[in-house]
């Protein structure tokens, strides 16, 4: 034993990097509450969300050619033990998670000092923290049940976000209520679901579950346990007839916390859907069932519809952006559907572009809700003109929500149609456009209300300060640049998809 | 709580009682059933129950809800220090060989100790923190903050 421990082999920083992704915002959340301190709460918090970015990148540069890392917790072995691994399209996801923390953090800063009371500021940004981790933690782990360890660290965080809304809309407590009744609801449909996998492979690794699980596909446990992941997955990912506490949670919120979660949460939910159905269930699996093309596939469109609807009919500008968020998973559900690699890259890259474009929207709305009270279009009215910079970098955000030319949700809506051609569906590829074309229309009532409205008579509406006004450019320039400067997310999600579909499981 | 005086008399006996129980199936939970979790509410039962009997205010006189705070704080961050502690050895997180590279057992035996003792420290403060958060709660919400 001891000349074991001699020939140790220490190891690298670099291979520490998979564990050093979740555990710096892990390890920052209960030293913000053991130092208590509310000056020292938000550099504890940045500062970590800043690491957990690097870590990311770095990460993502590693795997971005089609690696696999693999790390054992506590130098156990999988299957046995826990693993994180890291592919590329786990590491993009995590780049975009921990990414927009770290702007969305120095956001917080001045938009909490008017929307939370300072004595709740320490712990806010303490499960701010919590939640990143969650949300990193589902995304890198290996490990089934792992999943919903973290699912639920998340979650829990979230709900309580969502409550911090009470101090400004007494409301926020219903919607957080609700959420968590129905988040429960989905953890716990997931989690039989794992439970069902349990018990018929005897195993929770991803990838020996993939093993285990070829030529099961008759096998109605394995069949019930599929149902009752994606149903629970979707309640958290809000696919559309599951989306209902979706709109009330983002428009009561905190603006940053809306802007947070509409930019991560939903996202690490499709994440965690394209997981399960192309690594754990093969595509084959996949593909044998009726899921897509009589599910997935009728949801999705009428999500794209549906909620574009609404979200054209409502007077909030907060409630009209959670509405097209439901409208926005449609088309990444609709990615998925294609079962092909330009689907699925559309699926990835839809996730990181409207991910950005939606965090840039909602500090908007932060901005708005800071220095005219709130974001009801009659409230925005001459906005253009009073907050010109906020304005514009809306008005930037919004025209990638449509997917313009030029901006990043051009790209995703491109490879969106191209995928639904190659598969010969053009009819969707119609109601693709058709369904943008409803975007317009409530990003028009938008700039309507900003720019050709009347600032009401002695209003002092003024620009925000710049510590908000450089987070929400970072982000609207976001939006233009990855409209142009495809290499990143192109490459990642070709890998990404090419990984899923070939449903490679090499094991170590 | 004042004139029943069996419940304050036989509480006063058994809250140590409760409290060495505890600590037994804390230190004990690596050789037979029990552990942190199970220490950690039963630590927490005994100022509940001091709390129940003797009223809030005494029971926050001697366990202040400022300390609750730092100290469920403080065991996530000796569970994790644990395993940062290994990694600082080269080993993987939470490899408790890094405690005792010559001789592993030992470490796994230290290792599982002091995170058993992180999980009993937090899993206490989050009982009692949410005794506090309930029994002190403001009883009636004003018509206005609706």
């Amino acid at each position: 034993m001891a000349g074991d421990a001699l020939n140790h082999a220490s190891m690298t920083l670099t291979e520490q990097l998979p564990i050093l992704q979740v555990l710096v915002p892990f390890v920052a959340a209960p030293l913000i509450v053991f130092i208590g301190s509310r000056a020292l709460a938000w550099p504890i918090a940045f500062a970590s969300s800043v690491a957990s970015f690097v870590i990311a990148s770095l990460l993502l540069g590693q795997v971005i050619n089609g690696d696999v890392i693999s790390y054992h917790i506590g130098g156990w072995a999988p299957p046995l033990g826990i693993e994180y691994r890291v592919d590329a399209t786990n590491a993009f996801v995590l780049l975009l998670i921990s990414g927009i923390s770290s702007v969305v953090l120095p956001f917080a800063r001045a938009s909490l000092s008017v929307e939370l009371p300072p004595r709740k500021h320490t712990l806010f940004y303490a499960l701010f923290t919590l939640c990143l981790t969650g949300l990193l933690g589902v995304v890198i782990t290996g490990d089934a049940f792992n999943v919903f360890v973290f699912l639920e660290i998340s979650s829990l965080s979230t709900y309580v976000l969502i409550a911090q809304g009470a101090s400004r809309d007494k409301r926020a407590l219903s919607s957080a209520y609700n959420y968590l009744i129905m988040g429960t609801i989905g953890a716990t449909f997931f989690v039989i679901g794992i439970g069902f996998l349990y018990m018929t492979t005897g195993t929770l690794n991803m990838a020996d579950l993939a093993v285990r699980l070829e030529g099961q596909g008759n096998n109605r446990t394995v069949q019930a346990a599929f149902a009752f992941i994606v149903v629970g997955i979707g309640l958290k990912a809000a696919i559309y007839p599951l989306h209902f506490w979706l709109p009330n949670a983002y428009t009561f919120a905190p603006s940053v916390v809306t802007a947070f979660l509409a930019a991560t949460a939903t996202k690490m939910a499709i994440y965690v859907l394209l997981r399960f159905m192309f690594t754990v269930f093969q595509p084959a699996f996949v593909d044998g069932g009726i899921t897509l093309e009589v599910i997935i596939l009728p949801f999705a469109i009428m999500a794209m519809f549906a909620a574009s609807l609404s979200a054209i009919f409502q007077r909030d500008l907060k409630r009209m952006l959670a509405y097209s968020s439901v409208a926005q998973i449609g088309y990444m559900l609709l990615g998925i559907t294609f079962l092909s690699e330009t689907g699925l890259m559309a699926t990835i890259v839809h996730l990181f572009n409207h991910g950005i474009t939606k965090a840039a929207l909602f500090m908007g709305v932060g901005c708005y809700v800071m220095q005219a009270g709130g974001g009801f279009y009659s409230q925005l009215s001459g906005a253009g003109k009073t907050m010109p910079w906020t304005s514009a970098a809306v008005v930037v955000a919004a025209l990638s929500l449509v997917g313009i030319p030029g901006t990043a949700g051009f790209i995703s809506k491109w490879l969106l149609i191209e995928a639904a051609l190659d598969r010969g569906w053009w009819f969707v590829a119609l109601l693709v456009v058709a369904s943008s074309l409803l975007a317009v229309i409530y990003v028009w009532r938008l700039i309507e209300a900003l720019y050709l409205g009347q600032p009401a008579e002695g209003a002092t509406t003024q620009e925000v300060p710049l510590g908000m006004l450089v987070p929400l450019w970072i982000m609207a320039g976001a939006c233009v640049y990855f409209g142009f400067d495809t290499d990143i997310t192109l490459s990642a999600s070709r890998s990404a998809a090419q990984g899923l579909l070939s449903g490679s499981v090499a094991v170590h | 709580m004042r004139h029943h005086l069996i419940l304050r008399v036989i509480t006063k006996m058994l809250v140590g009682t409760i409290f060495l129980f505890a600590l037994y199936v804390q230190f004990h939970g690596d050789y037979s059933p029990g552990g942190g979790f199970q220490a950690g509410v039963i630590m927490a039962s005994g100022f509940i129950i001091y709390g129940l009997i003797f009223s809030l205010e005494k029971l926050q006189l001697v366990f202040p809800p400022w300390l609750v705070h730092k100290l469920l704080a403080l065991g996530v961050l000796l569970y994790a220090g644990t395993g940062i502690y290994s990694l600082l050895g080269g080993y993987a997180y939470l490899d408790y060989t890094a405690l005792s590279p010559h001789h592993p057992e030992h470490g796994q035996h230290l290792g599982i100790l002091i995170v058993e003792a992180g999980v009993g420290i937090t899993v206490t403060g989050v009982m009692v923190a949410i005794y506090y958060a309930f029994a002190a709660r403001t009883p009636i919400i004003n018509d206005e903050e609706w």
